[in-house]
């Protein structure tokens, strides 16, 4: 079924009785060409283009629970391109671009908003550090602006500029950034792979790996073994838990990210800001609510929810550079579990087992890669090389010496 | 100033007559009403809009539950928007507005939307809007945004105060209902530390709005004397207008406490202050949330919850209508046809669902005019009391692992699964929901509690009622007719909405959540969820449980951000440190720059200077020429001291450590365990057995945790001790050809000579006649240089005894800033350079690595990314053109080479402006950077529209053989 | 969450510093030949349970104990803390 404005008329006018599934239910077939484990944005978006791109359909994705039950379904929608390091920058821009073309290609309103990013700076060592990522940007065509302290105000005249602990010296601004509507990412590709016939399979969880003489020849699962030609896992924060099935260990931490909606609210702020000197970003639903976020509490877990001390950090952050927002009330906080990694970048790669893929390590940031891990992790499955974006993003990098570590934080997860 | 549905009796102050606004409209109120009760009792019926149809909407309940009755309070930056009518206690001079209309509240232009809500059904968003693609952010998107959301925010900073507090029980008890209050009764008499936390204004819950007895008096009665008696209770904090928002780890609960929201003046006290109470045990007693049926237009105002009807009638002494009918699937309902009877209230007609009655629809735009029934019978009414049945408030048992379980017999989820350690559920919030067992069920389960807590004092009776015949039919849609039946009021979404979620796929409790935004509203879902699982449970042909459950995130209610943030806002956003001159430095025409948590002198302005190079350039030929001093008490000062201490630096530093004589400073590259660089510093050896470490500014407190961990964790048996000196010592830089002249002045009975003190020694000695101090001679500026601590408490009387000590010689003060510029015309690497992701052979410090030791980051030096031959390398730029700046961020490319990041080179990570040199230099990383001295290339920097050639030379701008600071 | 010190008794978490697994007390030798692989492994390689996990805290805001708490990444609970000077000896660690 296409969509567009005249179905909905149709429908309207007939009491929208003919809408149909956006997804089959159908039931695991014994064997694939691909089953790919994990029903999130990546999975799915993995599944859509290998259908839709690579002329690979045999495919099933199986999920434990509902699909976008995972980060894709509890983030704070951010979209951007604005890395600094060359294993990065090149892949969130194919990403960005993918974002740009994304709803007219699978036939879904995802309501991809290119409202801006604005990334403020306190200090000059803080300016210089943007100025060489923009510079980064630029190489790959992904535009950007240094915005001095009087733009911001022109922008944001509400944010706190004579009053801060940290002032407001100036911002780096990415236009092409924004928003997304996150459930209709996993929405959209769900029904594009769909439509190519891929099965997705819903409360269906992986409890074993099929693995024969160091060749992976399927999933053990909750309904039933399924075997395939290639296992692709993408499960973000389970990563551990379901590699360890494979007998892996990954240089991957599983930490909590709270975020936070606020009720709803006329529109006030136009773009996308995060504040330099502390944890805090923040953006404006459609609908109204303040979407906001900070840092991660910074203790192992798999528990989808955090504690108080880092909620009173972010909200600190936030009232440090918007003092409007404290009559705003906070409505629901909610927690997300990030396979963070060992320098806050991800993988896309063949494990040492044949037919084993891995996708994984996004930490916080794996929603705005959805569309170019999905083209990329299908790019390796369908071809057995990697995408040229993705090359760096390899499980032994460490081993190799090439940590792709934007902040340069080293290998402690909890700092990335 | 009439108000025209008073009744008789209630819990306000008829004595005292409040006046307030709505919709700019003089109005009056008693003490003890909310806004909403004083609307109702004023017949005001239409006071908001829906947030998607904004279809007309009035007060559907009496809590804050409310989806509907959403109001904006105050004016200007105090504008607090989506406040629920239904919890705000009026005050005289209270100024409300109606919310999210287009036009006036009775004429809303986005009503048009109602009209069209065929096309506007579940998701429609998802399949338009997507041609031509541009439309969306310039067209689609504005449209949309500008007619959703509900309330305003001002755009000004929030005036109000937020404060936290930290509170410590054995058992706090959340709802001060008849559960609560027996509950508190019991483990306050047992002698319990208590805490009971009630989000309402009055204490006492349900017994409020009913006309129950217990213990032989009126529920409210009683619910009164046993606030006095728990009150009386020193053990027993009471804390009413407290909403417990949310069950944290380890019995940690957070609680917001409305200090001055009642008041029209707030005093100058905190508005709210955010609780955080560590708890033993918890008693959860937060009650039951009555629910709606789904029927057509049944979100006409004047449609009620009928228990909300009851606690008007009965504890405001508000008639919501004149002529009331009762729509019905359990006995409750029934009550609430004799409560406003006894009031004087009309009923017109008591509609029994489970005797097949049902209304099917509604008239009356504005406001409620008649109900029809499945009979076909049409009956004249101003207000439909109806009752679905009550939800236990399980929220707080699912903020954990708890998923709550089916209950069959009340139709209802109940708490089940984990619930977080430490917490009990009873009364109607545990499913109980009748008065005498609630009663019995608390006083017990306290009494238990303060038991396994050692408090063993004897607790009394559970308070006496009787059990009221309680039966609800599990009736939810009375799926009759055409018309939309709404599950979720605030956010329009309708039974047809519901089952073409279903039709469409979307048939998890979640999918559906997400799809038709059912239960996203302000309210969570309080009175919504239940209603759309039933729905989708008939949809599918499942049961309830098997459709799914219904779980909730904090907070219970919302809380505002300003409370969460507390006081860390504007200049308190967290704590700033000065440095012992500050004060000197402030009097001496010092700019401040934040470095960190610091606050340090970046440079300071003289008279004439006109901008801040003039200063800075001044500051720099100064000290090159004669002697400055600077403030480097930033920098980390960590004391290191045992038996053992050379080893265990050796096993901290990459370069040898072991056999530093005593008297001499040794730069020390530290590095993480994957080799990068982690900071550097000197260090100085005292004597055999201490040191004394420095770090940079940035990682003092970092590098002190890793040392720890090295001390306790790594090398346990070390004989070594640590200890952080950083605040305990005043540190001046004075560096210069003159600065040998002034500290021989200063310090006492040193030789200063080069011969007696040569580069990097160090000793302990007194300044000023006495006064100890330790003296370093290290130089980061390259000239010849002494760093002298005193104790931080001499630190001011230093700088000004300095200051006039080095008077004859014109001594200089500088800021951060000339300290930059001097750095990187010595090729010195700082913050920039070193980022994290630098090792030493990029900033050619490998030959001081030591490959003869163990040393934390010795494994991982030789992987073969790291020693690829085209590794970028410290280099020194300087501009072609010599009148040009150069920029901190560009990236090098080689001319010709197309601007892509296939062809990077580098980056220039320092710029300055050199006095000496007279022009522009940086520094910067390049692919085999130390070979291509000499080399020209373009310095590319697009986001500062700069792109100039420049040379690659060494990073030793002056002085490269290093004369100055050993002369 | 609350972490039950050895010596100092229950403290709020937020007087603690988080690192990470109670592996990183095991640091393998790090000089001579061969060496990179197991410290390879033990920079970068985490078990990353879901359930009982031994991590390392530091007494920052404290006594600056770095102490080894068994806590369940599933639930939070917390069934032992010590000393990770005591760990550290008990795994044969001395100079």
């Amino acid at each position: 079924m296409r969509y567009n404005a005249l179905k909905i008329l149709k429908e309207g006018l007939t009491g929208n009785k003919g809408w149909t599934p956006v997804w089959r239910e159908p039931d695991p077939k014994p064997e694939y060409d691909i089953v790919i484990v994990g029903g999130g944005g990546h999975g799915l978006a993995t599944a859509y283009y290998l259908s839709n791109k690579f002329g690979i359909t045999n495919i099933a994705v199986v999920e434990k629970g509902w699909i976008g039950s995972g980060n894709v379904g509890r983030n704070t929608t951010l979209i951007r391109a604005n890395y600094l390091l060359e294993g990065n920058q090149p892949f969130y821009e194919l990403s960005l671009k993918l974002w740009e073309g994304l709803e007219q290609d699978f036939n879904y309103n995802a309501m991809v908003s290119q409202r801006g990013i604005l990334n403020l700076y306190h200090s000059d060592s803080q300016r210089d550090a943007f100025a060489r990522r923009g510079n980064a940007m630029h190489l790959t065509g992904s535009g950007g602006e240094l915005l001095d302290e009087a733009q911001i105000r022109e922008k944001c005249p509400y944010l706190d500029f004579d009053n801060a602990r940290f002032p407001i010296k100036g911002a780096l601004w990415q236009s092409r950034g924004g928003t997304v509507r996150h459930d209709a990412v996993a929405w959209g590709f769900a029904r594009g792979a769909d439509q190519k016939g891929v099965d997705i399979l819903q409360n269906c969880e992986v409890m074993g790996f099929q693995i024969e003489n160091g060749v992976c020849r399927g999933v053990e699962t909750s309904r039933g073994a399924i075997r395939a030609k290639k296992v692709a896992v993408c499960v973000a924060g389970s990563s551990g838990r379901v590699m360890s099935l494979a007998g892996m260990r990954l240089p991957i931490e599983s930490h909590v990210l709270q975020a936070f909606v606020s009720e709803g609210l006329k529109p006030i702020l136009p773009s996308v800001i995060t504040f330099g000197a502390g944890h805090f970003y923040v953006s404006q639903s459609d609908k109204g609510g303040l979407v906001f976020g900070g840092d991660i509490d910074g203790y192992n877990t798999y528990a989808q929810r955090g504690n108080l001390p880092v909620v009173e950090d972010v909200c600190e952050g936030g009232m440090a550079i918007l003092p409007m927002i404290g009559r705003a009330r906070l409505l629901r906080m909610w927690g997300g579990v990030m396979d963070m990694s060992m320098d806050g970048s991800p993988f896309i790669d063949r494990t040492h087992i044949d037919g084993l893929y891995f996708n994984g390590g996004w930490c916080y940031g794996g929603f705005k890669a959805t569309p170019a891990s999905g083209f990329c992790y299908a790019h390796l499955l369908a071809k057995d090389t990697p995408h040229p974006v993705a090359t760096q993003l390899r499980l032994d990098r460490f081993q190799r010496g090439a940590p792709i570590d934007e902040k340069g934080a080293g290998p402690q997860p909890n700092l990335h | 100033m009439n108000q025209p549905n008073r009744v008789d009796g209630g819990q306000i102050d008829r004595a005292t007559t409040l006046k307030f606004q709505f919709n700019e409209r003089w109005l009056t109120a008693h003490p003890g009403d909310t806004l909403a009760s004083a609307l109702l009792a004023n017949g005001v019926r239409l006071v908001g809009r829906s947030f998607k149809y904004h279809r007309p909407r009035g007060i559907f309940s009496a809590g804050s539950e409310e989806p509907n009755a959403l109001v904006q309070l105050h004016k200007g930056a105090a504008l607090e928007p989506n406040t629920r009518a239904t919890t705000v206690e009026v005050f005289d001079g209270l100024y409300a507005t109606s919310q999210n209309h287009r036009g006036s509240l009775e004429h809303d232009f986005l009503a048009v939307n109602d009209l069209l809500s065929p096309l506007l059904s579940a998701g429609f968003y998802y399949k338009t809007f997507m041609w031509p693609r541009a439309f969306w952010e310039k067209v689609y998107e504005p449209v949309i945004r500008s007619a959703a959301g509900l309330g305003r925010l001002s755009g000004k900073p929030d005036p109000d105060e937020y404060d936290h507090g930290y509170l410590h029980c054995d058992v706090l008890i959340i709802g001060a209902g008849p559960a609560g209050l027996a509950a508190a009764l019991a483990a306050g008499r047992a002698g319990a530390r208590v805490i009971l936390a009630d989000e309402d204004f009055r204490m006492g819950g349900r017994l409020n709005g009913e006309t129950y007895d217990v213990g032989g008096i009126a529920g409210a009665d009683w619910a009164r004397s046993a606030v006095t008696e728990l009150t009386s209770m020193n053990n027993v904090r009471m804390m009413a207008r407290t909403t417990v928002y949310g069950a944290y780890d380890h019995g940690i609960y957070g609680a917001l406490e409305r200090m001055t929201d009642h008041r029209a003046d707030s005093g100058d006290k905190p508005r709210h202050v955010l609780w955080r109470v560590y708890s033993k045990r918890a008693i959860l007693c937060a009650g039951a949330t009555e629910r709606s049926m789904a029927f057509g237009n049944n979100d006409r105002p004047g449609v009620m919850l009928a228990g909300a009807v009851r606690t008007y009638v009965n504890r405001f002494g508000v008639a919501p209508g004149r002529k009331v009918a009762v729509f019905t699937n359990n006995n409750d309902g029934l009550r609430t046809a004799d409560d406003l009877r006894a009031k004087g209230v009309d009923i017109s007609a008591v509609i029994d669902a489970r005797k097949g009655e049902f209304v099917v629809n509604t008239t009356g735009r504005k406001g409620l005019k008649s109900v029809q029934l499945n009979t076909g019978r049409k009956i004249e009414t101003d207000c439909l009391a109806v009752s679905g049945g009550w939800s236990p408030n399980v929220h707080l048992s699912s903020h954990h692992r708890g998923r709550p379980t089916w209950r069959e017999d009340i139709a209802g989820f109940v708490p089940g699964g984990e619930l977080p350690p430490g917490m009990t559920v009873v009364g109607a919030a545990a499913g109980t929901l009748t008065l005498a067992s609630t009663l019995s069920e608390a006083h017990e389960t306290a009494t238990r509690i303060a038991m396994d807590l050692g408090k063993s004092r004897a607790t009394g009776e559970a308070p006496k009622a009787r059990d009221e015949d309680f039966s609800t039919a599990p009736i939810w849609h009375i799926n009759e007719g055409k018309n939309r039946a709404w599950v979720d009021l605030q956010n329009d979404v309708t039974t047809k909405d519901v089952t073409q979620s279903h039709r469409e796929g979307f048939r998890s409790v979640e999918h559906l959540k997400r799809y038709t935004t059912l239960g996203m509203a302000t309210d969570q879902g309080k009175t919504s969820n239940m209603l759309g699982l039933a729905v989708m449970a008939e949809a599918s042909g499942k049961t309830i449980p098997e459709t799914g459950t219904t779980i909730f995130r904090p907070p219970y209610s919302p809380v505002p951000i300003g409370a969460f943030a507390g006081r860390a806002r504007g200049k308190n956003f967290r704590p700033t440190r000065l440095t012992p001159s500050h004060a000197w430095a402030s009097e001496s025409g010092a700019s401040f720059v934040e470095t960190g948590a610091w606050l340090r002198a970046e440079w300071y302005t003289r008279p004439g200077e006109k901008g801040w190079r003039d200063s800075v350039d001044r500051e720099v030929k100064a000290t090159r020429t004669a002697v400055g001093i600077c403030d480097v008490t930033t920098l980390g000062k960590i004391d290191i001291q045992g038996r053992d201490a050379a080893e265990f630096l050796n096993k901290i530093y990459a370069n040898a450590f072991l056999k530093l004589p005593v008297g001499k400073v040794r730069y020390g590259l530290m590095l993480r365990e994957d080799g990068t660089v982690y900071d550097d510093g000197t260090t100085a050896r005292l004597s055999d057995t201490h040191f004394v470490m420095t770090t940079t500014t940035a990682n003092a407190v970092l590098v002190f945790r890793n040392l720890e961990f090295a001390r306790q964790c790594l090398w346990p048996d070390l004989d070594v001790h640590l200890i952080s000196t950083t605040d305990a010592w005043a540190q001046f830089s004075v560096a210069g050809p003159k600065s040998r002249a002034l500290m021989q002045k200063v310090v006492d009975d040193l030789d200063l000579s080069n011969d007696a003190f040569p580069f990097m020694s160090c000793a302990a000695c007194t300044v000023f006649g006495g006064t100890s101090a330790r003296l370093f001679r290290i130089s980061f500026s390259g000239e010849l240089a002494y760093e002298i601590a005193v104790p931080a408490r001499y630190g001011d009387a230093m700088i000004r005894a300095m200051m006039a000590a080095g008077e004859e010689f014109n001594l200089t003060p500088y800021g951060t800033e000339a300290l930059g510029v001097m750095r990187i015309e010595k090729g010195h690497v700082a913050g920039n350079e070193l980022n994290g992701q630098t090792d030493a052979r990029m900033i050619g410090l490998d030959k001081m690595v030591s490959r003869k030791k163990d040393f934390i980051g010795a494994a991982l030096l030789d992987r073969p990314e790291q020693t690829r031959e085209d590794g970028l390398q410290l280099v020194g730029l300087r501009p072609v053109d010599a009148n040009v700046n150069l920029t901190a961020g560009a990236h090098f490319l080689s001319p010709g080479d197309p601007e892509d990041m296939a062809h990077d080179q580098g980056w220039m990570t320092s710029v300055a402006y050199s006095p000496e040199l007279g022009h522009s230099i940086g520094l910067g990383f390049l692919k085999r950077g130390r070979d291509r001295h000499g080399e020209t290339l373009r310095s590319f920097s697009p986001i500062r529209g700069q792109d100039v050639m420049v040379e690659v030379c060494s990073p030793h701008h002056i002085d490269p053989e290093g004369e100055r600071q050993r002369g | 969450m609350i972490i039950n010190h050895p010596l100092l008794g229950p403290r709020d978490a937020t007087e603690f510093v988080y690192l990470g697994d109670a592996s990183m007390i095991e640091r393998p030798n790090g000089f001579g030949e061969d060496v990179a692989d197991a410290m390879y492994e033990y920079v970068y390689l985490r078990d990353n349970p879901a359930g009982e996990h031994r991590e390392l805290w530091y007494h920052e805001q404290g006594d600056r104990s770095w102490l080894v708490v068994t806590r369940n990444t599933l639930t939070h609970e917390i069934t032992e803390v010590a000393l990770a000077r005591d760990v550290a000896r008990s795994k044969g660690r001395s100079k």
